[in-house]
């Protein structure tokens, strides 16, 4: 039997007509799309693609299950290792991880390991059976702090072996990230929703609208003073807080932190505006500054909320942008114009409104301690790009509120959190996992610093070892 | 969901809520803020706490019909009924010390937001002398509360329909002539906070100043409430509220407060048109 060279394309929504709806764009294989694409895989043992996936999922089993068209044990397979299969199956970088490992991709495009676990995903939400039953079977109280993908599969992971646990958010919706940050058109909100509603059926509790730190401590929760007393803490809080170029004219009306701007989108709806009261002011001409996914999605958010242009300002070129291909592509085909290698130097405006980006071009020069060229300016081709509004993507730094508020948390000089391989910090009895340790990095990879550090608690808390 | 234990009118456009929330009135101090949401399609809104009971497990807002949220709020949600959201307290507290004799100024609903701070700095010792003013005597709310925790009050409308006629900072030239104020708070709108700084300046004395800016989470995340300190870009959220007056840069506070007038107008209408149907 021969195999098909190239993968079983995704359907997708016209660049054209996507532009003008939140809808997802890629629309998920169909029943045959996905046996045919199934039977791709060559089954390799060992498989490096499970080696590749930070949660390690039996792929090559999930895969044969789908091919067998027992779709309900494929998604019981990956469900053992993983708890959000159809927010990764959406948003997982799998090009840099399971498919990257891919035997046929040595010499055929690889197996598309994502678009199958969406596809066993969605199936579930259609067709399957969940059983969210769990007992109290074991002693313990476990909080979670944060309730995005680190936060998330850590109470899954917990809650399975029994303990009771308690997820407290800040947010009034749970989520985090995957529902503030990532945009309807690549993860709609519905599908975390209906994870977190399986966790609660699991019995997880979820506290929305608490800020740790501020209403109680970390200590507090490990004491039992003012709110429950709990045996472990982990802490997924995340990182959350926007960096600004720190350039003149950035405060001017009109310039957005893309966490502001997707914030308003997302959780609070804004592109319902006046139906929902959140406003978000965005039209024109619009300049997104980043090369990471946070700046394709605002991008194309700006677009999708009516604005005229749409482009991205990134101080190198494009195969040094940290977005994935996919989202450099789906970008492209909807007409978001690329200013690479420019970088902004001001912004300026009269009566209070930005009008203007000036920019400097860039060239590449030697490799920084990223590893990346270092993007240096051309002196004396500064020039001006008129627009209404700007959008900073630039990253995120980790969120501050718990570590301040926590004796004896040792942070490095960035501010995330220091925790061990497992996830233990400084502090005994006090986990920690997700872009909170890492600063920010990819939903998968949070999930499986929740997985590692859920599995760790119930060491510890099982065989009563000392904390080092 | 947070019970409306308390609702009663204080003033023309002003109403004064207690909300069950009993975490939140142990933990928050005088200067701190919450984030309320009343309904699954509602915004974020940050109001300053001005008050908390203990016994009953309550904090006190005061909100002026302003925008769609407020007036939805104030004209449709009644005692024993519910908000949807309630975060906090949030940002942080005011610096209580004993200073000696110090100056709060509170305009509008600034006054219900002085009002905890004052007591706060009369109980660690210092001679409070409160400066409250509002547009006109029907708006004017809390006189009795602010006399209770204050040393002396000064009343100022701006038409002379209660109080000495003029603005507070007209009120606060005439005290710094005459007394020697340590340190002054003023809260209220941008530009009665902007002109009280400039009369604090004449006289060389700290004034404090807490900032309400545009903010969705209110807890660093979105940079909507940026404000410039001494020429760096902060957050109002985490940084402040409060900040020392001689530090804010309030041309661009209030530049940055207009973002959404369009859209807060349109809200407005459409709000008020379905209420006329």
């Amino acid at each position: 039997m021969t195999v098909r060279e190239k993968a079983v394309p995704m359907p997708q929504q016209d660049p054209s007509e996507r532009v003008g709806n939140f809808d997802e764009v890629p629309l998920g294989y169909e029943r045959e799309a996905a046996l045919q694409e199934a039977e791709r895989c060559l089954k390799c043992d060992p498989a490096p693609c499970i080696e590749g996936c930070p949660v390690g999922i039996d792929i090559p089993k999930f895969i044969d299950r789908i091919k067998r068209e027992d779709f309900q044990a494929s998604i019981n397979t990956i469900k053992e290792s993983n708890n959000l299969p159809a927010v990764c199956g959406r948003v997982c970088p799998q090009e840099e991880q399971c498919q990257e490992v891919c035997t046929l991709g040595e010499n055929f495009e690889p197996v598309s390991i994502g678009r199958l676990e969406r596809y066993a995903a969605d199936w579930e939400r259609e067709h399957g059976t969940v059983d969210n039953t769990v007992e109290d079977s074991r002693a313990g109280k476990i909080a979670i702090v944060g309730s995005g993908p680190a936060g998330l599969t850590a109470a899954s992971d917990l809650r399975k072996l029994g303990y009771e646990v308690t997820v407290f958010e800040q947010f009034h919706q749970p989520g985090g990230v995957l529902v503030y940050g990532i945009p309807e058109f690549r993860l709609p909100n519905e599908v975390v929703e209906r994870e977190v509603e399986n966790l609660k059926a699991m019995g997880v509790e979820i506290e929305t609208n608490t800020v740790v730190g501020r209403l109680f401590t970390v200590d507090d929760l490990l004491d039992g003073n003012r709110v429950e007393k709990h045996d472990a803490v982990f802490l997924g809080t995340g990182a959350g807080l926007p960096y600004f170029l720190d350039l003149p004219g950035e405060n001017l009306n009109g310039i957005y932190s893309a966490n502001e701007f997707l914030t308003r989108v997302n959780l609070m709806r804004a592109f319902k505006f006046p139906e929902y009261d959140t406003p978000v002011k965005i039209g024109g001409r619009v300049a997104t500054v980043g090369g990471g996914n946070v700046a394709m999605d605002s991008a194309r958010t700006a677009l999708r909320l009516g604005a005229d242009s749409s482009m991205v300002i990134y101080r190198r070129s494009e195969a040094q942008m940290p977005a994935r291909d996919e989202e450099i592509q789906h970008a492209k085909e909807e007409g978001i114009d690329f200013r690479l290698l420019r970088n902004p130097t001001r912004f300026k405006g009269d009566d209070g409104r930005v009008e203007k980006v000036e920019c400097v071009e860039m060239e590449l020069g030697e490799p920084d301690e990223s590893g990346r060229p270092r993007p240096v300016p051309k002196g004396g081709s500064e020039f001006d790009l008129p627009v209404d509004n700007v959008i900073i993507a630039i990253g995120n730094s980790p969120h501050p509120l718990v570590p301040r508020t926590t004796d004896g948390l040792e942070t490095s000089d960035r501010g995330t959190i220091k925790a061990s391989s497992r996830g233990r910090t400084s502090r005994e009895g006090i986990w920690a996992g997700g872009d909170i340790v890492t600063g920010a990095a990819t939903v998968i990879r949070a999930m499986g610093a929740g997985k590692t550090a859920a599995s760790d608690i119930h060491k510890w808390l099982s065989n009563g070892e000392t904390w080092k | 969901m947070r019970k409306i234990v308390k609702k009663s009118k204080v003033g023309d456009g002003v109403w004064e809520y207690e909300l069950e929330a009993p975490l939140i009135a142990e933990a928050s101090d005088p200067g701190q803020f919450v984030i309320l949401r009343l309904h699954e399609k509602g915004e974020r809104i940050p109001l300053t706490i001005a008050d908390t009971s203990l016994e009953e497990g309550t904090i006190t807002i005061v909100v002026q019909s302003a925008g769609k949220s407020t007036i939805e709020l104030n004209q449709e949600y009644f005692e024993g009924e519910a908000i949807h959201d309630l975060a906090g307290p949030l940002g942080n507290p005011s610096e209580i010390e004993d200073y000696g004799t110090v100056a709060l100024i509170g305009g509008g609903v600034g006054i219900a937001l002085i009002y905890p701070i004052a007591r706060a700095l009369r109980e660690a010792g210092n001679h409070v002398i409160s400066i409250i003013g509002a547009q006109s005597a029907d708006k004017l709310f809390f006189q009795d509360r602010i006399a209770e925790v204050s040393d002396e009050v000064i009343v100022t409308t701006d038409d002379g329909s209660a109080g000495r006629e003029g603005f507070t900072s007209d009120a606060l030239r005439d005290l710094l002539e005459s007394e020697n104020v340590e340190k002054s708070w003023a809260i209220g709108p941008v530009m009665m906070m902007k002109v009280c700084q400039e009369v604090a300046e004449e006289f060389d004395t700290e004034l404090i100043v807490s900032l309400n800016t545009i903010m969705v989470d209110g807890t660093g995340m979105c940079g909507g409430c940026r404000v410039n300190i001494n020429g760096e870009t902060r957050f109002a959220c985490v940084d402040g509220p409060e900040f020392p007056g001689s530090a804010v840069d309030f041309d661009l506070l209030a530049q940055r407060t207009e973002i959404y007038e369009e859209e807060e107008e349109c809200a407005l209408d459409e709000f008020l048109e379905g209420e006329s149907k």
